[in-house]
């Protein structure tokens, strides 16, 4: 009893230390956001100006709302499509090198090449580019760590309960519902989380292929190009806004989920 | 070929029909393209040649890469034995908390890349809030430098792929079941050893997972390193980078680049090898 | 009820891609240029004087879209913002479309010795937006005297050690030492470069760090004393602190010019002349002088700036005489490989 008590104690102090480790630097990112200065990294007094001037400013949201279909798009493929081919490399009989090289190359290959590559590709076959070509390249390397993910989980899977369901004349689809995925879907969460978290933040290879419009700017082209004439606290603001609107949306989605249950 | 490895290739077909179509081919152009010439405004021009590989093979980029392989370590290092704890102890808090625990651990992270490094800066630096906190409490030295140094690049590397690793570890420690460590307990095993032998081991490909994306993703990385590392140091990704875009040497680029491509293919081949082989291993010390 | 809410997102996504995708080429001109590098209501007022509606896109850097231009040929590109030297770049290439003053009619503003530009005599494929040059900028209430040499940032006193900065792009970082030397920073001889080099790594010890993008701001936080800085982005401090200032070392500097051109893929190149022809008259290139106070190498724009101004920032008061004895950036062709490897080797030093 007391053990338990202890490794709980222990468990509550390793979440506080680590949580507060990674917010340390969000608190002074939203501290940042009522800066009146404009310097990214200088202190000047408390103003709400940057949250005004982002209101007013439709290319930063429209960035952000075009950052957000491509993350969309591309951890939906990328999850289906990275666990599939997980699942696939895990029940082999034989492991292929080759597959597990193929699966491995979009996480080492700089994101120069690929970006050059894809756009030489893309700009030769004369493909329109945009928010699609995005789409299409982000689920390259999104799918190969999704596959890691599920790899991970599968391991010492035993794939004995998937033969034995089939044997009892289950078809692979029921199987596949009623033993694979409950089993793989922490792990799929897992995947499509950090997929979504990887394409959000990616820049070299979506500014080669996101053609030549306004129409397909990403939020972090919108802000790399602001280096020069300095990254204002906008984007501060911005940051703040969607990291407060996605913790609000899930704790009430938490709360409604409850609220159900408990009717 | 059995039917089983047809549904498993069938599996697989369309993620592999996907990087076949969108990666393989493209960068069979960059391949090409390492085998031909500068032109005189960059560009390509189509001569053959086998120089750009002769210019690889220099001492100079093997200590870039042997510098690059260092701090992405360390940070690879760092960040599961953070992660490890963290996971663990998301596990152990109550089953519906659980992917609200995960969620937090990556909201900081839908921020942005640049600006979340700068946030850095106003900690680290030399007139900077950790400064400036020690001088309220009555410390009198000279600023500390935490910025600009080699730990600032780390902690820069560690922070931002954290959640990573703790996702990859989370997945595979769930699904860990308890009556199994609850068994090693009973038979005697003590808490350090059951650990060891039973739950670390099982756990592995979740390690080895999450270390692998932060071994990838700081060898790549160059933002950290030009504003946490002052530009001091450069990571390989950075190089090739360059050559692309600074030097506007395409050929030499793309041979860098292949090679960088092969080499950090095999080392993560042998890391898989070495990885299943700790956890099939110990797991059969445990079985036996 | 999650899966339906989940559905409609998808489907609102799914809705908005689609017409995005519907929109791509609606307006007759795409421009790409650094962002803030234009007054925001540029298509507003550009479309009031022409009936022509622009799109303007942004680039981070110089290689970024000079990179994409390359391996997608500038196609949906029409009128990009680059540095003199990735401008002729391009135009070896064969990807600008030619220019001159009997298209580009007000090019007759430029001052005559924007006009004779060595990377560009005559204006043929690259019209000057900006000018200026690259020197030292420093706290003056943190440095002694005036750091009018270059050895300030290669060999500095005691005080300063470990308050510098330096760019970190390879031509300027090449730039310090080579003329820290004594050589042109053009220079290919690849002895002079092994000295620049030398005296580079010799100088790292005593350095902050490299930056070419948050220098300023460590100035005014006073993280940093002395840094090398574009006299433009100087001026950006000197907004903050007044006690910032700017100076252009004895030995000399480069000229450095952010230029306009037009691609040879555009498919509105009469929309893509009108716009350089609608940014030369004066009152709208004044805007980036009293904005964004950089120089702009327009005669009646720069006459036009409130005299103030130029009090307050000083670079803007440089004479086009004593800016074009500068050196330009110069493609270096081969010499190239020299300067990328020597910058890999300093990075390297420990």
């Amino acid at each position: 009893m007391a053990d338990a008590w202890r490794m709980k104690l222990t468990g509550r102090t390793i979440l506080v230390l680590v949580f507060g480790f990674l917010y340390l630097p969000i608190a002074v990112l939203v501290l940042l956001s009522f800066n009146d200065s404009g310097l990214p990294t200088t202190w000047s007094g408390f103003s709400l100006r940057w949250y005004v001037s982002l209101a007013g400013n439709s290319d930063i949201l429209h960035a952000a709302w075009n950052t957000l279909v491509v993350a969309i798009f591309a951890t939906l493929i990328a999850t289906v499509l990275g666990t599939m081919l997980a699942i696939g490399m895990e029940t082999r009989k034989r492991k292929s090198t080759a597959l597990e090289a193929l699966a491995f190359a979009p996480m080492v290959i700089p994101d120069i090449v690929l970006a050059v590559a894809l756009l030489t590709l893309f700009s030769r076959l004369n493909v329109t580019m945009g928010l699609s070509t995005i789409v299409v390249s982000h689920v390259i390397f999104d799918l190969a760590f999704v596959c890691s993910v599920v790899r991970a989980r599968l391991k010492n899977f035993d794939f004995s309960i998937v033969e034995a369901s089939r044997d009892l004349g289950a078809s692979s689809l029921t199987t596949f519902w009623r033993i694979t995925f409950p089993v793989l879907l922490p792990a799929i969460i897992a995947g499509a989380l950090l997929a979504f978290t990887l394409s959000v933040d990616e820049f070299i290879i979506a500014f080669f292929t996101s053609g030549a419009g306004r129409s397909s700017i990403t939020l972090p082209m919108q802000i790399y190009s602001m280096i020069r004439f300095g990254v204002t606290p906008e984007i501060n603001a911005l940051a703040t806004i969607v990291m407060g609107v996605s913790a609000a949306a899930l704790l009430v989605s938490q709360w409604l989920n409850k609220e159900q249950m408990t009717r | 070929m059995s039917s089983q490895t047809a549904r498993s290739n069938l599996m697989a077909l369309p993620a592999v029909a996907w990087l076949g179509l969108f990666m393989v081919v493209p960068c069979l152009i960059i391949l090409a393209y390492a085998f031909l010439t500068r032109g005189l405004y960059g560009g390509i021009e189509y001569t053959l040649t086998a120089e750009n590989f002769q210019r690889v093979v220099d001492p100079l980029y093997a200590k870039i890469f042997l510098t690059s392989v260092r701090i992405a370590g360390l940070a690879t290092l760092l960040a599961i034995l953070i992660a490890y704890p963290a996971a663990y102890a998301i596990c152990l808090a109550p089953k519906r908390t659980q992917p609200l625990l995960l969620f937090f651990a990556v909201l900081p992270f839908w921020s942005n890349y640049l600006i979340r490094t700068y946030a850095w800066i106003v900690l680290l630096n030399r007139e900077g809030l950790i400064n400036n906190l020690l001088r309220w409490f009555g410390y009198e030295g000279e600023p500390l430098a935490l910025l600009y140094s080699e730990g600032a690049v780390i902690t820069g590397l560690v922070y931002n792929y954290l959640p990573f690793v703790i996702l990859a570890i989370y997945s595979s420690l769930s699904r860990l079941n308890g009556e199994l460590i609850e068994a090693s307990r009973d038979l005697g095993a003590g808490r350090v050893r059951t650990f060891f032998r039973v739950t670390l081991p099982l756990t592995m490909p979740g390690v080895a997972a999450g270390g692998v994306f932060v071994f990838v993703l700081s060898i790549g990385n160059f933002v950290t390193p030009a504003l946490l590392g002052g530009g001091r140091f450069q990571m390989i990704g950075n190089l090739v980078y360059d050559q692309f875009l600074t030097a506007n040497d395409w050929p030499f680029g793309a041979a860098l680049g292949m090679v960088l491509i092969a080499v950090m293919i095999g080392l993560l081949l042998l890391q898989a090898r070495a990885s299943s082989r700790f956890s099939g291993e110990t797991q059969g010390a445990a079985n036996g | 009820m999650k899966t339906s809410v989940k559905l409609r997102l998808v489907g609102l996504a799914a809705t908005a891609m689609v017409l995005s995708a519907g929109t791509v080429l609606s307006a007759d001109l795409v421009i790409s240029n650094w962002a803030g590098y234009m007054a925001p209501d540029i298509a507003d007022t550009f479309k009031a004087a022409t009936g022509l509606t622009i799109e303007v896109v942004n680039h981070a850097t110089n290689e970024e879209i000079m990179g994409k231009l390359m391996a997608g040929q500038g196609k949906g590109y029409d009128v990009v913002f680059v540095s003199s030297p990735f401008a002729h770049i391009l135009n070896g290439q064969g990807l600008l479309e030619p220019l001159g003053v009997e298209k580009v009619p007000n090019l007759k503003n430029l001052y005559p010795q924007a006009t004779k530009l060595a990377f560009d005599p005559g204006n043929t494929y690259a019209v000057p937006y900006a000018w200026g040059t690259t020197g030292l900028c420093y706290r003056s209430d943190l440095v002694e005297g005036t750091p009018d040499s270059w050895s300030y940032l290669l060999n500095p006193p005691e005080a300063l050690k470990g308050k510098i900065t330096m760019l970190s792009t390879d031509r300027w970082l090449m730039a310090a030492g080579l003329l820290y030397k004594g050589y042109s920073v053009n220079e290919k001889d690849p002895a002079k470069i092994e000295e620049a080099k030398t005296a580079l790594i010799e100088a790292k010890k005593s350095l902050l760090a490299y930056d070419d993008t948050t220098f300023y701001s460590k100035l005014v936080s006073g993280e940093a004393s002395l840094v090398q800085a574009w006299d433009g982005w100087c001026n950006y401090g000197i907004a903050e602190n007044d006690k910032i200032k700017f100076v252009v070392p004895k030995e000399g500097s480069d000229l450095w010019i952010d230029t306009m051109v037009v691609m040879k893929n555009s498919e509105h190149k009469e929309a893509a002349l009108k716009f350089l022809d609608y940014i030369l008259e004066p009152k709208n290139h004044a805007w980036a002088a009293s904005n964004i106070f950089y120089e702009v190498p327009n005669k009646p724009a720069m006459e036009s700036l409130d005299p103030e101004l130029i009090k307050k920032y000083p670079t803007m008061g440089v004479s086009p005489e004593t800016l074009v004895k500068y050196e330009e950036l110069q493609d270096l062709g081969e010499a190239q490989r020299d300067y990328s490897r020597a910058v890999s080797e300093i990075k390297a030093a420990n």
